[in-house]
């Protein structure tokens, strides 16, 4: 008779060695995620905002003004020979509005468009004061630059939140099918192993690699982009474990019957692809509409990205997201109970 | 041949008894109104062609497979009521099973060691099994014996007292079946009790003190390797071969022919006497101007048991 380990732990270890031997596994999880940060946090940078391309056609409408009338940093001003090689480039899009010079001028543009309004504002103010308008209330200009509140700041607990998803659920559901094809799953019945162990094996070895996967994509956005944790880092931990833990049971359903890995794959598209649209990962969900709101807030990602945010970014407490949680602990107990329940071992 | 019964302890209840098994899969009948008795310390193997029903008649008695109908008794315990005793109890080894690549043998058969109540040090049973050498390689470096042999070795892992084997030898060299013999007499001798599946008459003939031979998912004979031979009446086989050949009907109106066949041009015939048969097959040649190209005798096998059952050879390939 030799010493015994506890099942739990050698079935928890055996899917940890697994995993760290498998290098694409090992990207996807870490490195994945952080490139992704880099490539999104690099493109929506500050920087100073886009001047807007204006037009100028016909005449020598404008020359009274002075060359300077649309001088206004806000605006890129390109001029026409003709009235109707303006508006061409007004209908393609090149510019947002184009001023006929003649007298009255003539603001051709399409109110519908959010920056063509702009520039009908930008324009005129600049004409306005090369012609001499005096602003009666004085007021100065104090540009905002808080780390927290940039879009790197928004993205980041998505992008964490979205990874915690994808590898809950690819690493739990890929692993089981795995098993399940080459028929240890089989094997492993014949043992006297507990069914539900085998399970929770594999949920407690994601929870492994979580404290790693946060680590490093906490560490890299603090370092890389200066993103602030103005919540407890415990609350934090503990958010991304509920997440995980829903996201492992989620795998888990999704692994539970599938025969082949295209099965699998598919399925697991079926159940991340909305959460990636709809669960503000990139964008707020607040953007869809109110009808959609009760949905969207009782998917699990959206849940998990909400309290991310509320604690990183705002700096909340336990009670502000003690519903997000809630749910996340639902969703896990209810997926890991029909999991188990609906389970195909061979 | 170590076709011996006295191994076998009847003083206690049988290891296996099932009666009027049954499982059908669509329209196959895979096992169908099988019985079988394996008794406590003996080697019994399931014998039988690809597609017998040799692996869902083992699956069922390893409770992987839940038959349409039938009965079941292993160890005097039932599947339903006693899982977890029962699991414990038994050692099992799949057709095919392949473990995870990324572990080493010791890892894998640690993790199985860790499964069962009470079993056997990793390391011994990695020396039992020959794979010391390979003890931190990773499973998937492993060549076809040396995986047989660690998925024999996990089955060994809970210290079990019966060991179910289905086809463990197959498609491994003549060295590795070797090992994985002496192993399984070495169990056995124990006082262990295995079953095994099997399509190689050899394996069947040196292993066990009693086969069934399973054909269409029923078992068509049953008993120690060497009386079933005997049951032929027809203890010799004389192989030859001869220009022009000779026909069954010729064959068989020579003395002590129980039974030929023809594979490609050459005869094999079931022989009672070979001092008979063979001077009286020389002269039927003779007679007929035949020359004779080859001639060889052999002792009737379990092959040949199988043959005249059923009148097919046991490996179609």
């Amino acid at each position: 008779m030799t010493r015994r380990r506890f099942p739990l732990y050698a079935l928890t270890r055996a899917r940890v060695l697994e995993f760290i031997r498998e290098p694409e596994a090992v990207f996807w999880v870490f490195a994945f995620p952080v490139i992704m940060a880099l490539v999104l946090g690099f493109a929506f940078r500050d920087h100073a905002p886009d001047r807007i391309p204006v037009g100028v056609a016909g005449g020598p409408g404008l020359a009274p003004l002075g060359g300077a009338a649309l001088q206004s940093p806000a605006l890129k001003t390109s001029a026409f020979g003709t009235l109707e090689a303006g508006l061409q480039a007004l209908r393609t899009g090149k510019i947002a509005l184009l001023v006929e010079a003649r007298d009255p001028l003539v603001y051709h543009f399409d109110p519908t468009r959010p920056d063509a309004r702009l520039a009908r504002l930008e324009v005129d103010d600049a004409i306005q004061r090369a012609a001499g308008r005096k602003d009666p209330v004085q007021f100065r200009e104090e540009p905002m630059h808080e780390k927290g509140s940039r879009y790197i700041d928004f993205l980041l607990p998505g992008i964490l939140g979205l990874n915690l998803m994808g590898t809950g659920i690819w690493g739990i559901g890929f692993g089981i099918v795995n098993a399940r094809l080459k028929k240890t799953l089989k094997l492993m019945t014949a043992t006297p192993m507990r069914k539900s162990e085998y399970l929770l094996a594999q949920i407690f070895s994601r929870f492994v690699f979580l404290i790693l996967e946060i680590a490093v994509i906490l560490l890299f956005g603090v370092l890389a982009f200066g993103v602030p944790i103005r919540g407890s880092l415990a609350l934090l931990l503990s958010t991304a474990l509920l997440g995980s833990l829903a996201f492992a049971g989620l795998g888990l359903l999704v692994a539970a019957r599938a025969q082949t890995l295209e099965a699998a794959s598919g399925l697991m598209n079926f159940v991340m692809v909305p959460m990636w649209l709809l669960s503000g990962v990139f964008f707020s969900a607040e953007r869809f509409p109110n009808a959609a709101q009760p949905l969207i807030r009782a998917l699990p990602l959206t849940a998990l990205n909400d309290a991310l945010r509320a604690v990183m970014l705002e700096g909340r407490g336990l009670a502000a997201i003690a519903g997000q949680l809630a749910l996340l602990v639902a969703w896990g107990l209810v997926t890991f109970g029909i999991a188990l329940k609906i389970f195909r071992w061979q | 041949m170590s076709a011996t019964t006295g191994a076998a302890d009847a003083s206690r209840p049988p290891a296996i008894l099932c009666r009027g098994l049954a499982k059908r899969y669509a329209d196959v009948r895979a096992v169908d109104g099988l019985d079988l008795e394996v008794r406590y310390g003996e080697c019994f193997g399931l014998l039988g062609p690809n597609g017998a029903g040799k692996t869902t008649t083992i699956e069922i008695l390893e409770g992987l497979t839940v038959p349409d109908a039938g009965e079941v008794r292993i160890l005097g315990r039932q599947w339903g009521t006693d899982e977890r005793e029962l699991r414990a109890r038994l050692g099992i080894s799949l057709q095919e099973t392949r473990f995870s690549e990324k572990l080493t043998v010791y890892e894998t058969l640690d993790l199985f060691r860790s499964l069962y109540p009470r079993g056997r040090d990793p390391e011994l049973l990695l020396a039992d099994l020959a794979l010391e050498e390979k003890r931190d390689a990773r499973v998937g470096k492993l060549s076809g014996g040396q995986r047989q042999r660690l998925a024999v070795a996990c089955a060994l892992a809970g210290d079990p007292e019966i060991l179910f084997l289905d086809e463990p030898t197959t498609g491994l060299d003549p060295q590795s079946r070797l090992q994985l013999w002496e192993k399984m007499e070495t169990f056995r001798a124990a006082g262990r009790t295995v079953l095994l599946t099997t399509h190689y008459m050899d394996e069947a003939e040196r292993l066990c003190d009693r086969v069934a031979v399973v054909d269409h998912g029923k078992i068509i004979a049953q008993g120690a390797p060497a009386d079933l031979v005997a049951e032929l009446h027809a203890p010799h086989i004389v192989e030859f071969a001869s220009e022009p050949a000779l026909s069954a009907e010729d064959l068989k109106a020579l003395p002590g022919v129980r039974d030929c066949r023809r594979r490609d041009d050459r005869w094999f015939v079931s022989v009672a006497s070979l001092v008979d048969a063979v001077p009286a097959l020389l002269s039927r040649l003779d007679r007929g101007g035949a020359k004779l190209l080859s001639l060889s005798t052999h002792r009737a096998t379990l092959e040949d048991v199988f043959i005249s059952l059923t009148g097919r050879e046991l490996r179609d390939d």
